[in-house]
């Protein structure tokens, strides 16, 4: 038993010391091994988006290097009249996700839970465009809603004739619909998953207690889910900071600023404007919404998640 | 016959460790319960999303085989007249293989690295209870709530000033250290459940750090290791910000650009594009069609505990 150390190991390394007798008998290793990670997010995600704050008080235009300004960046910021449109923007499309994609989505996950030859066919075919790249979603969907030669000139599709991306009225509604149509299927999985964690007893109890189909659903499916509403909801809130690709492709921010989302701001200030200072006020604002909005909801969630499995005893 | 020992552990817990991930199976027998009774307003609900989602799919399809002319003549949901792969040889002329093949070097970099470092990571917050430890993982949850995407300027900044920008190495970078944070959740999850005696009995006979992420975390954590994979592997394919911002040139186009910069150089040549769209999407589906269980649970498993 004294060769162990040879034997089992492939590589030679020498024995650790007895100061760290405690982390041995536990088996966790050296924290050394968070260094590699540590260096790569720390970085290139972290150090990046500290520097955003600095950057947000420069003038740069992405060459050269970038001048001290000050706080006039923030101050156009706050004063653009744009940014307010943007805010709108990005909150109407935050709020149209969630009621969009949440109750399809969970009435898509509920019913493809359970087993059945045509269900799992069609979760079969739910998931492809989930699969796909934004730009592709985009293209596809751009060229499909052209009024000259899109889907609109199929028989029977005649109400489709509209040129919905080149409407500052339905180009928004448009945009919401099309990331529904990309990611209800990563949330209809989430559901999916809930739905199967439901203890089967509890629908037998109601059932014996002669509550019916609907009943259940709102007197079960949807409190025992609770906790899968708040983990989709919060993807689809702090992912509405991140729909870039989708919108920039298919309507590069416009007509005029209807889909200018902020990150897309950001982006259009930043690399078309030539104003990498004010683009990073955009890109600290973005970070600063998105953890209010999340540390919000996992607050929230904490407590339902509390709630919901003690509702489940 | 010590190696017998310090291996048998391994083999011996291996059913209850990779339980998890099947957890879901003597769940999912339980609902034929319901399916006694058919739910005809959920398949009318089912179905008619389904004809939402294979809508654009057919058409994106079908419109990739039409001639430019016939594209415009056909209706739109009728199959080409002509059909054609006119479409799919301009693509491949115009440099697809290229693209396809910076994406592939892209996305298995990325990958790899950041499934690497995260894995070792992983060990350590799942193993070692040190504060700096504890610290790190409450670092890597606060990423899973920040619009990464923030960052684009800086990024910009830094990789001009290493001489990175308009490479590859430029995407795979940043793409990997984005994918760390939920990375390290998986596998921290993941590997929280394989039972501590395992570890404790290694290290008594002797094992080092890296005799044990070999020999013990390595073969365990292979399942959740596919499922993160494939996981990070779709979003860096499909990642478009980076090459957007960080590459310039043709020769490091990556695929969802390249869709784009095909939809500005093409513009009016729709079955073009679409030849395009089908193209880029040919290596992740037959992913899915090979590998489906671990992509659907690599897209859950991040979320769903």
């Amino acid at each position: 038993m004294t060769t162990v150390t040879t034997t089992t190991g492939g590589i030679r390394a020498p024995r650790r010391g007895s100061a760290l007798a405690a982390r041995q008998r536990s088996g966790g290793p050296s924290l050394w091994f968070l260094l590699p990670a540590a260096l790569l997010f720390g970085g290139f995600a972290i150090l990046p988006l500290l520097g955003a704050v600095v950057l947000s008080f420069t003038q740069w235009s992405g060459l050269g290097t970038p001048q001290w300004l000050g706080a006039d960046n923030w101050l156009w910021f706050v004063t653009d009249p744009v940014t307010y449109t943007t805010l709108g923007i990005t909150f109407a499309v935050m709020f149209g996700s969630l009621l969009v994609q949440g109750p399809i989505s969970m009435l898509l996950g509920v019913w493809i839970a359970r087993s059945g030859g045509f269900r799992s066919f069609a979760g079969l075919i739910f998931f492809v465009p989930l699969l796909l790249s934004s730009a592709a979603v985009a293209l596809a969907y751009k060229n499909l809603l052209d009024p000259n030669f899109g889907l609109s000139t199929q028989d029977g599709f005649g109400w489709l004739a509209h040129n919905w991306l080149g409407d500052k009225n339905t180009v928004l509604i448009m945009v919401i619909l099309v990331i529904a149509w990309h990611f209800v299927p990563l949330h209809t999985l989430l559901y999916q998953g809930g739905v199967r964690q439901i203890p089967a007893s509890l629908y037998e109890a109601a059932s014996i207690d002669g509550a019916g189909k609907i009943m259940q659903f709102f007197t079960i499916t949807v409190p025992q889910l609770k906790y899968t509403i708040v983990t989709s909801s919060t993807l689809i809130v702090v992912g509405s900071l991140t729909y870039f690709d989708l919108i920039f492709v298919m309507t590069a921010g416009g007509p005029g600023y209807a889909t200018r989302v902020l990150p897309l701001h950001m982006y259009l200030t930043g690399f078309r404007s030539a104003e990498m200072g004010k683009a990073s006020v955009i890109a600290t604002v973005l970070v600063l919404i998105g953890l209010v909005l999340s540390l919000a909801l996992t607050r929230w969630s904490g407590f339902s998640k509390m709630k919901s499995q003690q509702e489940g005893m | 016959m010590s190696t017998t020992t310090s291996v048998d552990p391994v083999r011996v817990t291996a059913p209850p460790v990779t339980a998890p991930p099947t957890k879901s199976a003597p769940v999912r027998r339980r609902p034929s319960l319901f399916s006694k009774h058919t739910n005809i307003p959920g398949g009318l609900g089912g179905a008619l999303w389904l004809i939402i989602v294979v809508i654009p799919l057919y058409w994106v399809l079908t419109t990739s085989f039409r001639s430019s002319t016939t594209f415009f003549s056909d209706a739109p949901l009728s199959l080409p007249s002509e059909p054609t792969l006119a479409n799919y040889v301009k693509v491949f002329d115009s440099g697809f293989f290229g693209y396809f093949t910076n994406s592939v070097i892209v996305t298995i970099a990325a990958v790899i690295i950041a499934v690497f470092v995260s894995l070792l990571a992983a060990y350590t917050i799942a193993r070692n209870t040190h504060v700096v430890s504890r610290t790190a993982f409450s670092l890597v949850l606060l990423g899973l709530a920040v619009p990464l995407q923030a960052a684009i300027i800086p990024i910009f900044y830094m990789l001009s000033q290493m001489g990175l920008y308009d490479t590859l190495l430029a995407l795979i970078i940043p793409s990997a250290a984005f994918a760390i944070p939920i990375t390290v959740v998986i596998l921290v999850n993941f590997l929280r459940d394989i039972p501590g005696e395992l570890f404790e009995s290694m290290r008594l006979d002797g094992a080092t750090d890296w005799t044990m992420l070999w020999k013990l975390v390595l073969p365990l954590s292979r399942p959740a290791l596919i499922t993160v994979g494939i996981y990070n592997a779709l979003g860096v394919w499909n990642g478009f910000l980076f090459p957007l911002v960080l590459t310039q040139s043709p020769s490091v186009r990556v695929l969802p650009l390249a869709l784009w910069s095909f939809q500005s150089e093409l513009t009016v040549d729709v079955p073009g594009i679409m030849a395009a769209v089908v193209m880029s999407m040919i290596p992740i589906l037959t992913l899915y069609i090979f590998g489906r269980r671990q992509l659907v649970a690599g897209l859950t498993a991040g979320f769903g505990k």
